[in-house]
């Protein structure tokens, strides 16, 4: 018998809506068409974010959802995730339009009256009557008592106290209203700002403190752990408060409206020189994994070309094993040639962030290559290589490049020419008909002298040469970007601008 | 959650719904009753998963698709296929993915020594090549490798392709064949169909992007690590004699751990290597200088564990 494992048809159902609650008749329509429209929605939202779903994988999709009922939400959520997500990186793009499109699906998540009038905020009255559901607790609570009700939740990691609670807070302090134009992160800081929920944690780190007689309960690494524990449950409470304000929303605007509002870029779209703070984290870790697979496929090819030509002396010595007959032919390996790598970086404060994301490519690549150099400039250079060298931490080795590295000659403000002379100066012989040099930089020069001649001479000397340009391709040499004066003397210039693209050019060099 | 047992399980959809209800019940199908009960199942064998995970095993069953598992090193992956293949009585077939492996090692291969044995000998008795080859292409020499052993199989099987992502993309292509068709072709010998649809797992440690095509065919699942109430279910499942106040312990010290940024954060079998540790040194309580002197079997880089001694004595809480 498979109890709970399968929607129902739609007729099935439809002789049991009036004794089931509104949320079950809600999935009654759902199991037959709408479910399916629903579907088709949430997909067409993928497509937008850009997570492509081929015909079949959405066929998986559809015939997914006849397996596992809505109402095991994370079951149907993962099964719908192995049809159509096939790539960690947009998980999270597909849990946003997940949550929006299936926000108001499954009881617990249905909306009842009383979640659409809001409680006059600055008073603190509540108006609504009891609520006919498990949020009771929640109706007609002061102030006082809410703050209570939260400080205890997070203090037992009761879930579903804190879901009430961050139901009721919403509902208080978010001073939501039908129709109005501001976005949920206004909703969310006007619940946070009302909640203190950092003289929320201090009170439950006190209160740890005192009650625990035991001394050593009370030592640095205890509290850390209790710390580390309140503090995940903080996070967690404000993850639902924001879900919270996000079904309140989407019962407002409509589906579409919202999804489209939350929509974000996918972390290998997500453009260098103008990410956010939130983006930047999620950039950082996308960048591990990126440089963890160069390394992988750096090793294999140099692995795979190794097969050289026969060895007639060790096949004859192995056919002795088979009476005389060659029936292992054997080969001799060939010494895998590794090209060396110099990396020019301006570390400029137009491009920073963009530099911060190669500095950490160099690194994680370096292991790889005969030899890496690198150099950071702005409108001094200076080499900073024994910073990656003589450093197991990366984020440490690009703090002390950024920190320590000699890279300001007048005022700094970008100088290529400048830049690119002192490096004529003083590393030009390091140049080789095996190395490859790549430039990152904007060439957004301030109007001073472009120096050219010297890439032209790097040209002359390197393998090739390569410039990494952050900015889109319709900004180049305008204002005073002159990346067009080098342009000619480069093997190839590329427009990088987020990991979709470095990755792209990455696969290139290897 | 409503308890749908009003609900028939298994209804033909009427003309005008396009949604149809039936499941496809043939044999290797529904192998499993619900998720929950799969989810059970699995914990009966000492395998801790969440509702998310068990639905992907389901599903993968109920469409005859096989299952891509992603996520780090250490964090359940092969011990899924190893522990779906116990609770389904199934004999587990398990090919090993390295760099290098070949159709040869992967689908079959001639034995080719004794082809040329037996050549040598029909030489003497002067056989004609015909009847030679017939001879040599025949069963006999016919080595089977994992995947035409799956194939042809008439036991339940569930197979393992574990750390696919080591192959080079040729043999991806080739598995790819294999896995969309469920049959192998072998010149000489013909077409060889399954008899079943085996329940497929393909395990990836990320190393690198496989085919989309790959993806296509699969149902994906990424295995993260697991929280911190699972962990604990983990070390007391697999751990003999630990305490539930250890256990707990251990997987919060771990959490904590996983926060931080390291080149390397501690997998599931470390956490066990760890509350394995702290069980025979007789440790019942672990304090930050117990954790300092241990740490090393959690962590593997040195920049990781002085991050570790230092962070987790710091009381203010992550440095943003
Ligand atoms: N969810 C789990 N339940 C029980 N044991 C687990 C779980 N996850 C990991 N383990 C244990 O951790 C160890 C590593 O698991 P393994 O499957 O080899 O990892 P992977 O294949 O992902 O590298 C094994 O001893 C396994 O039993
Ligand atoms: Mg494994």
């Amino acid at each position: 018998m498979q109890v709970g494992t399968e929607l129902s048809d739609g007729t099935d159902t439809q002789e049991q809506d009036q004794d089931q609650p509104q949320a079950l008749s809600e999935l009654a329509v759902e199991a037959g068409e709408p479910l399916l429209e629903l579907l088709n929605g949430f997909m067409a939202e993928l497509r937008a974010v850009g997570i492509p779903a081929s015909l079949t994988e959405s066929l998986d999709a559809m015939e997914a959802v006849k397996h596992i009922p809505i109402t095991q939400r994370d079951s149907f959520k993962y099964a719908l995730a192995a049809t159509l997500v096939k790539n960690q990186a947009h998980w999270q793009a597909f849990e946003t339009a997940f949550e929006v499109y299936f926000s108001l699906r499954g009881d617990e998540y249905a909306i009842t009256d009383d979640d659409l009038t809001t409680a006059d905020s600055d008073t603190g009255e509540a108006e609504s009557p009891a609520e006919g559901q498990g949020g009771a607790a929640g109706a007609a609570l002061s102030p006082e008592e809410l703050a209570e009700m939260l400080y205890r939740a997070l203090l037992q990691g009761d879930n579903s106290m804190m879901r009430t609670a961050a139901r009721e807070a919403v509902r208080r302090y978010a001073g939501m209203e039908p129709g109005r134009p501001v976005g949920g992160t206004y909703y969310l800081y006007r619940t946070l700002r009302n909640l203190d929920l950092e003289g929320v944690l201090e009170r439950l780190m006190a209160v740890e403190q005192d009650s625990s007689g035991e001394v050593t309960d009370a030592d640095d690494f205890n509290l850390r752990l209790r710390r580390d524990d309140y503090e995940l449950r903080i996070a967690e409470l404000k993850h639902q408060i924001e879900s919270e304000i996000r079904r309140r929303l989407v019962a407002d605007r409509g589906v579409e409206a919202m999804a489209k509002t939350l929509r974000r870029p996918l972390p290998s779209d997500i453009d260098f020189m103008h990410a956010s703070r939130e983006e930047m984290t999620s950039l950082r870790k996308a960048i591990y994994p990126l440089t963890r697979k160069l390394a992988a496929r750096l090793v294999r090819k140099r692995r795979q070309g190794r097969t050289g030509p026969l060895d007639f002396r060790s096949t004859v010595r192995h056919s002795l094993a088979y009476g005389g007959v060659p029936a292992e032919p054997k080969f001799r390996h060939k010494r895998p040639h590794k090209p060396d790598i110099m990396v020019i970086a301006d570390v400029s404060g137009s491009v920073a962030a963009f530099a911060r994301f190669t500095l950490h490519l160099v690194y994680a690549i370096s292991s790889q290559f005969s030899k890496v150099r690198s150099f950071v400039f702005i409108d001094g250079l200076d080499e900073v290589t024994n910073f990656f060298e003589g450093s197991d931490d990366i984020a440490e080795a690009v703090h002390r490049v950024n920190t320590e590295a000699d890279v300001v000659w007048v005022d700094g403000h970008s100088d290529y020419g400048h830049a690119l002379g002192v490096f004529r100066d003083n590393y030009f012989d390091g140049i080789g008909p095996r190395t490859t040099v790549l430039i990152l930089g904007d060439a957004r020069n301030n109007y001073h002298a472009p120096q050219s001649w010297i890439v032209k001479a790097m040209q002359d000397k390197a393998r090739q040469v390569f410039w990494l340009n952050p900015e889109p391709r319709s900004y180049w040499d305008t204002g005073d970007s002159i990346v067009g004066e080098y342009a000619p003397y480069c093997d190839g210039v590329f427009e990088v601008r987020n990991l979709r693209q470095l990755e792209a050019f990455v696969n290139r060099l290897v | 959650m409503p308890e749908s047992s009003s609900v028939p399980s298994s209804v033909t959809a009427s003309d005008s719904d396009s949604v149809s209800y039936s499941s496809k019940s043939s044999d290797s199908h529904g192998r499993f009753s619900s998720v929950e009960e799969l989810q059970h199942q699995l914990s009966e064998v000492d395998y801790l998963c969440d509702p998310g995970l068990a639905g992907v095993v389901y599903l993968a069953d109920r469409l005859g698709k096989p299952m891509l598992v992603e996520g780090p090193a250490g964090t359940g992956k092969t011990q899924l296929a190893k522990s779906v293949a116990e609770i389904t009585g199934s004999r587990l077939i398990r090919l090993q993915c390295y760099e290098g492996l070949d159709e040869a090692k992967a689908l079959y291969e001639w034995n080719y020594k004794k082809q040329l044995l037996r050549i040598q000998t029909e030489r003497q008795v002067d056989a004609s090549w015909d009847d030679v080859s017939d001879d040599i292409f025949s069963d006999e020499f016919l080595l089977t490798r994992p995947l035409l052993e799956a194939i042809t199989a008439e036991d339940p099987i569930v197979l393992l392709i574990d750390e696919v992502d080591r192959v080079e993309v040729e043999t991806e292509a080739l598995l790819l064949e294999v896995l969309s068709e469920y049959q192998v072709s072998i010149p000489e010998l013909g077409t060889i169909k399954a008899r079943q649809v085996p329940l497929v797992f393909l395990t990836s440690n990320n190393t690198r992007e496989l085919s989309e095509a790959l993806k296509r065919r699969c149902l994906y699942l990424h295995i993260d690590y697991p929280s911190m109430e699972r962990e604990k279910q983990i070390v007391l499942a697999k751990v003999p004699d630990i305490t539930e106040n250890l256990a707990s312990q251990v997987s919060q010290v771990v959490r904590s751990i996983r926060r931080l940024e390291l080149k390397k954060a501690p997998s599931v079998s470390e956490t066990l290597d760890w509350a394995l540790t702290l069980v025979l040194l007789g440790v019942s309580h672990i304090d930050a200088e117990i954790a300092a002197d241990t740490v090393n079997i959690l962590l593997k880089y040195q920049s990781d564990i002085a991050k570790a001694n230092k962070e987790l004595t710091s009381v203010d809480g992550l440095s943003p």
